[in-house]
């Protein structure tokens, strides 16, 4: 019998496969693009982790002085500055943890000091890693210093840096940032609850229902994608903040802070739950219900022993899906919050407000965590979905039920109006003189120029950075996605890409923007000539939105037969000639789909550019915040409808576009 | 098929019997699991083989080793003299047809025909004439403009064909290049590959599960099982003489047995002992003693009747048995018998739809048959866990 008995390689060496030029190329462009996420991703975000350990405190025993007499002579003995400090006690421990940009006044450890006085000091370091700053000037070193007294109390010691803790433990000891974690996770669940609740009405109105308008209903519900998250917080200031049209409504209570939060958060995360929960309806099975229908059972007992057991992974992918983008949205808490604290909104305080970088990267790390936890249990689903979908199931037809079809319809009108009603009180307020003293219509608010955050340049940025983004994107995404798919071998090095391509999607906004910040505005970086320019912003907003991008590429790549490669190759033709004759023209659909989704998102984002735009590269988004900021609501929600009808051309002109090219590339398509 | 006849590969056309491909000691390892073991094989010029075996024996991988699509880990291919064991597919000489077809669906059938032409120097308008000339070759003309989801799936893989040997390759890979199709045309094509692999005089290796598909189309067999090869022959070799009990099992239908064997020609069934084919096992070991079903032969009802058709050629493999059951099955009766004679063990036999309305055969009947003794085989019986 010729059953082999050795399960196991004969001793020898290994084949070792010769690499054509093929492989070559390809293993050029993955590393190529491995070295752009490990440049874009992986090294700032390890930069802010460092940052966020990195504590520095000044050491008194490096520093040296030495006293003179009246006349200017010194004969007095040599004191450190430990010494002194312990005999005046000048500075408490508090007193001598820092920040990196610290200073620490030298004068207080003499009681007697004035800068009148005609006695001399003399100062050194002990060890050459001592730094201290007379006005300006760095000094190291451990030759002695002399100066006057008037020059001597503009001496200051600098701070050193060490790893450690001591930051977090700052952070948690202080009642006010904690408090932000529970208001972060208390507002992004019951913001998660109710929108989830929502989306789902009307999502399984439109799936099973025969009401009228359901395009309509469709188109609506997708609205908010368009805006910037922040722009639902000026609406309903508008609606109900102290001079608001329907502040009656409130009862008392103020719209800026929770109440506030949550009615923007369920505005702004609507359109992602309702997509990702009519797929999960749109994959039931026809027959199940049929089944139920057979078996005499109510409709209420189907409705939950059929059609929520079929949506789940729906149901907990989109929760965890909005509980994420609540959780890290900056805009809105911004606008709206009040007084009420916000992790995203203290990165920002931190950082722009108190300068203090470390604290900044610290609330990161713990804005990371809840982040990272939603968006595996996301992965995790959504695996779990693919395998429901590929099962054989027969599509669902809703049946016409006056009663029910009215139903819906009245539900979805209450759900429209409330999404219309928004964005129509924006442009309401936009075009308003001056709410609520001169109702007169105007174009005034337009006049962007004549206001702080950058005018009608930074529409002009924004558009550029969008048309960017598209461009460099998609081709960054779509060759990245296509190597990593259609390479053979070389497999730590696709793993290695896989995890950095998924890695964005768990990454908050503020901590990229804060990240890129640490990483490119090291003077040592070679990069650093791109802090501050567009470059910068083009690469970070490609990165941001990097996963979605992947995951609409991959599966598009997926879908293609895997043997044209092989074909290809005995066809003896290279790599690039398949890729551009086939495979681009084949996944043009998901190509265009890529390219509006990172044109959207980088006209709408505000959280990760925030940091990172300078005076000549001012954004409209970041400008609606500004000028909210600054007072000016109207123009603020001006510049934020500007950025809603150039997403609505810009999906227009795209659906067009779309449409022309299918029919003429895809001709194949039809039979 | 177009009957024009065009002398598409004139120019490396084979000089039969030459060893044209040869696989030497060859391992194949997927991490810990090993596909191949230790395969050795040799292909000659012009000669159509196939891999044949149940899934997951390692035919696919041979053949993607071959290709260089998966270089194997351990030994060598060499194709026409020269060694390829570590070359990249583009610097090997091959066309390849897949199960999938693979045909790029955004490129008309011409373009795709095309595509392994372009840019090597070809002119156009020799392009253009090449393509008439394959579209004409598998019977396809004026199709070439279409797209290939307008064609049907039989005609997609012919394209497929014309696509693989457009450039003239020494070496035609199909895998499982039928078993997308409808069974009809499945049969059709069968003959069309094989016909034009006979015109054009292609080494060709074919990869597939389907025995009747091996056995109609290769000029020899490989059979394979958990990644070694059990038995190289041809068609006829394999069937008639194979060398394993699986491969007894595998190709056609073999009724199983167990038996002992008290001498060097004789198997023992139940009670009775029976002549067969000479063998080497000793008295006492466990056998299992096969026959085919079509070669069990009927002769007439009740014992040594003088109904019977043939002439008995053995006394002693002759056995009377009842008939249990009765299948119809178009061109022929499958009976299952069943006597005191083989110990009561259900045996199946096929019967001439000629010889049932002879011998007006019925369930419940008795029928004498023999075992012919020419074609009763002893294997050893811990093989049959394969």
């Amino acid at each position: 019998m010729s059953v082999a008995t050795q399960t196991e390689l004969p001793a020898g060496k290994a084949i070792k496969p010769k690499l054509g030029s093929d492989d070559w190329i390809m293993r050029g462009f993955i590393a190529m693009i491995a070295v752009y996420l490990v440049i874009a991703l992986a090294l700032p975000l390890y930069a802010m982790l460092s940052k966020s350990f990195a504590t520095y405190h000044y050491d008194l025993t490096q520093f040296e002085f030495q006293v003179s007499d009246e006349a200017g002579k010194f004969s007095g003995e040599v004191i450190a500055a430990q010494a002194l400090n312990e005999q005046t006690g000048a500075y408490g421990p508090d007193d001598l943890v820092a920040g990196s940009n610290g200073r620490l006044k030298v004068t207080a450890f003499f009681p007697k000091f004035s800068f009148r006085s005609p006695v001399r000091y003399k100062i050194r370091g002990s060890s050459s890693s001592a730094v201290y700053l007379i006005g300006s000037e760095r000094q190291t070193g451990t030759n002695w210093v002399e100066t006057d007294s008037n020059m001597f109390r503009r001496i200051v010691l600098r701070p050193i840096a060490s790893t450690g803790f001591s930051n977090f433990r700052t952070y948690f000891s202080t009642p006010s940032l904690v408090r932000s974690i529970n208001n972060s996770l208390l507002i992004s669940t019951i913001s998660t609850i109710i929108t989830v609740t929502l989306a789902f009405g009307f999502a399984y109105a439109l799936a099973r229902s025969c009401m009228r308008f359901k395009g309509v209903f469709r188109l609506l519900a997708m609205a908010p994608i368009l805006v910037p998250s922040l722009l639902p917080g000026i609406a309903l200031v508008y609606l109900f903040g102290n001079q608001g049209m329907l502040k009656s409504v409130m009862m008392g209570e103020s719209i800026y802070g929770p109440y506030g939060i949550v009615a923007g958060s369920v505005f702004f995360t609507f359109p992602h739950a309702m997509l990702i929960i009519t797929t999960a309806l749109a994959i039931s099975d026809a027959r199940l219900y049929e089944a139920a229908v057979t078996l005499r059972a109510s409709a209420w007992k189907t409705f939950w022993t059929v059609t929520i057991p079929g949506a789940r992974y729906g149901l907990i992918s989109a929760s965890f899906v909005v509980f994420n983008l609540v959780i890290t949205d900056f805009g809105l808490p911004k606008v709206i919050g009040g007084q009420y604290n916000m992790l995203a909104v203290d990165i920002y305080k931190q950082v722009i407000g108190q300068q203090n970088f470390e604290m900044g990267a610290v609330v990161s790390v713990v804005l990371l965590i809840p982040a990272m936890f939603a968006f595996g249990i996301d992965r995790f689903i959504q695996r779990k979905q693919v395998a429901l979908l590929s099962a054989r199931s027969v599509v669902y037809e809703p049946k016409p039920d006056k009663r029910f079809d009215w139903l819906c319809f009245a539900y979805c009108s209450l759900i429209a109006i409330f999404i219309a009603g928004i964005l129509i009180v924006c442009q309401y307020a936009a075009l308003i003189k001056f709410w609520p003293y001169d109702l007169s219509l105007s174009l005034n608010n337009y006049a962007f120029d004549l206001m702080d955050g950058g005018g009608w340049a930074a529409y002009r940025n924004s558009i550029k950075l969008a048309l960017l983004t598209a461009l460099f994107g998609t081709i960054v995404v779509f060759t990245g996605a296509y190597m990593v798919e259609k390479t053979q071998g070389f497999k730590t090095g696709r793993t290695l890409f896989q995890f950095l391509a998924m890695l964005p999607m768990a990454i908050p906004g503020m901590v990229l923007g804060l990240a890129y910040i640490f990483f490119f505005n090291n003077p040592d970086n070679p990069l650093h000539t791109i802090y501050g320019t567009m470059a910068i912003l083009v690469l970070c907003t490609v990165t941001h939105f990097y996963t979605v991008s992947h995951l609409t590429a991959a599966t598009a790549l997926k879908q293609m037969d895997n043997e044209f490669e092989s074909v290809s190759a005995s066809l003896k033709q290279p790599f690039y000639k398949l890729f551009v004759r086939v495979s681009v023209p084949v996944c043009l659909p998901a190509i265009l789909d890529i390219s509006i989704y990172l044109f959207v998102n980088a006209m709408t984002t505000v959280s990760a550019v925030v940091f990172l735009y300078s005076s000549g590269t001012a954004l409209a988004s970041v400008a609606v915040l500004n000028m909210d900021d600054a007072g000016d609501v109207a123009p603020a929600a001006a510049m934020g409808m500007m950025i809603f009808y150039t997403n609505v051309i810009a999906r227009t002109i795209h659906a067009l576009a779309s449409k022309g090219l299918i029919r003429h590339t895809q001709a194949w398509r039809t039979r | 098929m177009s009957a024009v006849d065009i002398d598409v590969a004139a120019d490396n056309a084979p000089a039969p019997g030459q060893t044209f491909l040869k696989i030497e000691d060859l391992w194949k390892a997927f991490g810990s699991f090993v596909a191949l073991k230790d395969i050795s094989l040799e292909v000659n010029k012009g000669e159509f083989v196939c891999f044949l075996g149940p899934s997951g024996c390692g035919k696919t991988t041979l053949l993607r080793a071959i290709a260089g699509l998966d270089i194997q880990s351990r030994g060598s291919v060499s194709q026409d003299g020269k060694d390829v064991s570590n070359l990249p597919p583009s610097e090997r000489d091959f066309g390849i047809v897949f199960q999938s077809y693979a045909l790029f669906p955004n490129l008309t059938i011409e373009k795709n025909i095309a595509f392994g032409l372009e840019n090597t120097g070809v002119p156009k308008k020799e392009i253009t004439a090449r393509v008439d000339e394959l579209l004409e070759l598998v019977g396809l003309p004026d199709q070439g403009k279409k797209y290939p989801a307008q064609l049907s799936g039989g005609q997609q893989q012919r394209i497929a064909l014309a696509r693989a040997i457009a450039s003239k390759p020494g070496l035609l890979l199909l895998d499982e290049p039928l078993s997308a199709l409808d069974a009809k045309v499945r049969v059709s094509l069968r003959h069309e590959i094989k016909e034009l692999q006979r015109k054009l005089g292609v080494t060709t290796i074919m990869v597939t599960h389907d025995q009747e598909e091996g056995l109609s189309m290769g000029d020899r067999i490989v059979v394979m099982n958990h990644g070694v090869i059990e038995q190289i022959g041809t068609p006829t070799e394999i069937y008639r003489d194979p060398s394993s009990l699986f491969v007894a099992d595998f190709i056609g239908e073999m009724n199983q047995l167990d038996a002992k064997a008290p001498s060097k020609d004789t198997a023992m069934v139940g009670n009775t002992e029976f002549s067969c084919i000479q063998h080497d096992h000793s008295p006492d070991a466990p056998v299992i003693a096969t026959i085919r079903p079509e070669d069990i032969v009927p002769h007439g009802t009740g014992a040594r009747s003088p109904g019977a058709v043939d002439t008995i050629t053995s006394e002693q493999n002759t056995i009377d048995v009842d008939i249990v059951d009765m299948e119809f099955l178009g061109s022929y009766w499958r009976a299952g018998l069943s006597g005191e004679a083989l110990g009561n063990v259900r045996l199946v036999a096929n019967f001439s739809i000629n010889a049932i309305r002879r011998m007006e055969l019925a369930v419940g009947q008795r029928l004498s048959i023999e075992l012919a003794p020419n074609r009763l085989r002893v294997f050893p019986a811990n093989s049959k866990a394969n």
